[in-house]
């Protein structure tokens, strides 16, 4: 008797906080990734979430001079038209063959004109150049010229809807990765089809190469194929960072 | 050894007659509860820290620095040092200093995905409990009574006094509480406030979010290497100063200075 009446009282204690969790994450779910139940994730989420309270936004991050740039390892995928890759393809092979003037870019999602950019369209915006530095999670760094036009740009001509709240975008080498509107918005957050003065090279992203100032290195996504604007958070699935064990956060 | 500590225990009692309420011969249980969170979260900073030194163990001064720039240190401690997993490198402009580009082609070792946010994780109870702390020892007086060298004790013949106890292995037996020797005062007043936070610092320079905010940060250790070098070496410090302090603990008496800074009660010899 008094065995089971603790199970209940017990269960009661659980179901009630589970509910009160639940509670929460609904309230969150809208603004903040989810952790999965992952300590490491609410980590992140706490170091997310104090950069947002704490930081003054849309600072501008430094820029260099000319002289600044410097050598500038290409890692991860490097060409992934290369068929000797797990994630190789053939599409974008085809894209590079041709020089790109196939290459789209397609805009979907919370846009009032969804659509598929050229790269001669992106170009017709106007643009903009920027010596940065690049810092990888890894502990190097590199000093680079950028040249391309801001997202906010390209999102505004496509005509982003008031309830959009992330940019979700996806690349040729099977990367999904998503960021707020703070950083998307932000003035040195751009679509680069240039690098120290030349088309942006095979290495590097090519044609089109995402840049996240304000963030590491792997949130600059190479090889752009298509850009979803959300109103919910999307962790990209097997091909996003939380998945693959690591922080969709990466301001640290 | 447990009588002469009962003497040293009396003796402070008498000396210090200005500090009537502080029990110099006890610690504070917010002191215990914020030493071994602290203790907790070096630990995992120092093993993470190291974990992602492992990734790219190389060490640089300025504002740049990767695997086509010499490096100031290299240290040999995974798979990725010296790899030399790199393609034909391709320069950028035409002229013959030019910058270049190079593919890896090398498979690195990279635990960065869980050894960073471990990292950060630990970083956040270290500043939150080191915060506290700090405001705590300025308003209870903790550091004015126990951390900080009195001026009467800031004296060259002391301190070589003190120097050549310790070379000569004469280490008093701790009263497990705050009653502190010279070197002893300068080393904790060195962890408290240069070590720690300068790793605290140079850890937030290297965040490149920090970094677009207050640009200062990084600047005043001239870049971001140099943040990076100096949050290395500040790791370095803490490990020797951990090192020592272990020793130290055990040279005066392992069992009675592990009972002060955990269990002993009040009322408790």
């Amino acid at each position: 008797m008094k065995t089971s009446e603790l199970i209940t009282r017990r269960r009661m204690m659980i179901t009630g906080l589970s509910s009160v969790g639940g509670l929460l994450l609904t309230g969150c779910s809208k603004k903040l990734p989810p952790s999965y139940g992952n300590i490491l994730r609410m980590g992140d989420t706490l170091t997310y979430a104090a950069h947002q309270t704490l930081l003054p936004g849309q600072k501008l991050v430094k820029e260099y001079t000319h002289r600044d740039i410097s050598s500038f390892p290409a890692t991860g995928t490097t060409n992934p038209g290369d068929p000797n890759t797990h994630n190789s393809s053939e599409v974008y092979r085809n894209l590079h063959r041709g020089g790109f003037t196939d290459w789209r870019l397609s805009i979907e999602g919370l846009v009032a004109k969804p659509g598929l950019y050229s790269l001669a369209d992106l170009k017709r915006f106007p643009s903009r150049t920027q010596i940065t530095r690049h810092t990888c999670e890894e502990g190097w760094s590199a000093i680079a010229q950028w040249t391309g036009v801001p997202l906010s740009r390209v999102l505004d001509d496509a005509g982003l809807l008031p309830s959009a709240r992330f940019i979700s975008f996806y690349s040729y080498d099977e990367w999904a990765d998503c960021i707020d509107m703070l950083d998307a918005l932000h003035p040195q957050t751009i679509l680069a089809y240039g690098m120290n003065g030349r088309d942006l090279p095979l290495p590097h992203g090519a044609p089109v190469r995402l840049r996240v100032e304000t963030q590491l290195g792997y949130k600059s996504m190479k090889y752009l194929q298509r850009i979803v604007v959300r109103e919910e958070f999307d962790d990209g699935g097997k091909n996003g960072n939380i998945q693959n064990g690591w922080s969709w956060y990466a301001g640290i | 050894m447990i009588d002469s500590s009962h003497t040293i225990a009396a003796d402070s009692v008498v000396a210090d007659s200005n500090v009537v309420q502080a029990d110099r011969t006890r610690h504070a249980p917010w002191v215990k509860a914020s030493h071994w969170i602290v203790t907790i979260s070096f630990l995992t900073l120092a093993f993470t820290g190291f974990l992602i030194l492992m990734v790219h163990p190389r060490l640089y001064w300025g504002e740049v620095g990767n695997d086509l720039i010499p490096a100031f240190i290299e240290l040999p401690i995974s798979r990725n040092h010296q790899h030399g997993g790199w393609d034909k490198s391709t320069p950028f402009f035409d002229d013959e200093a030019s910058p270049v580009s190079a593919n890896r082609t090398f498979d690195i070792f990279n635990k960065n995905g869980w050894g960073r946010s471990l990292h950060f994780l630990s970083a956040w109870f270290l500043v939150l409990t080191g915060a506290a702390y700090l405001l705590a020892g300025v308003f209870t007086g903790h550091f004015r009574r126990n951390i900080m060298p009195r001026p009467a004790e800031l004296k060259p013949a002391l301190f070589w006094n003190d120097v050549i106890e310790h070379a000569r292995w004469r280490i008093p037996a701790g009263t497990g509480g705050p009653r502190y020797g010279l070197l002893q005062k300068c080393s904790y007043f060195g962890v408290v406030f240069v070590g720690l936070p300068l790793a605290v610092i140079t850890g937030l320079a290297m965040s490149p979010a920090i970094n677009a905010a207050y640009p200062f940060l990084t600047g005043m250790f001239g870049g971001y290497q140099s943040a990076r070098t100096v949050h290395f070496f500040a790791f370095v410090i803490l490990i020797i100063f951990l090192l020592v302090h272990v020793l130290m603990i055990i040279a005066s008496g392992f069992k009675r200075q592990m009972r002060g800074m955990t269990l002993r009660g009040k009322h408790e010899n």
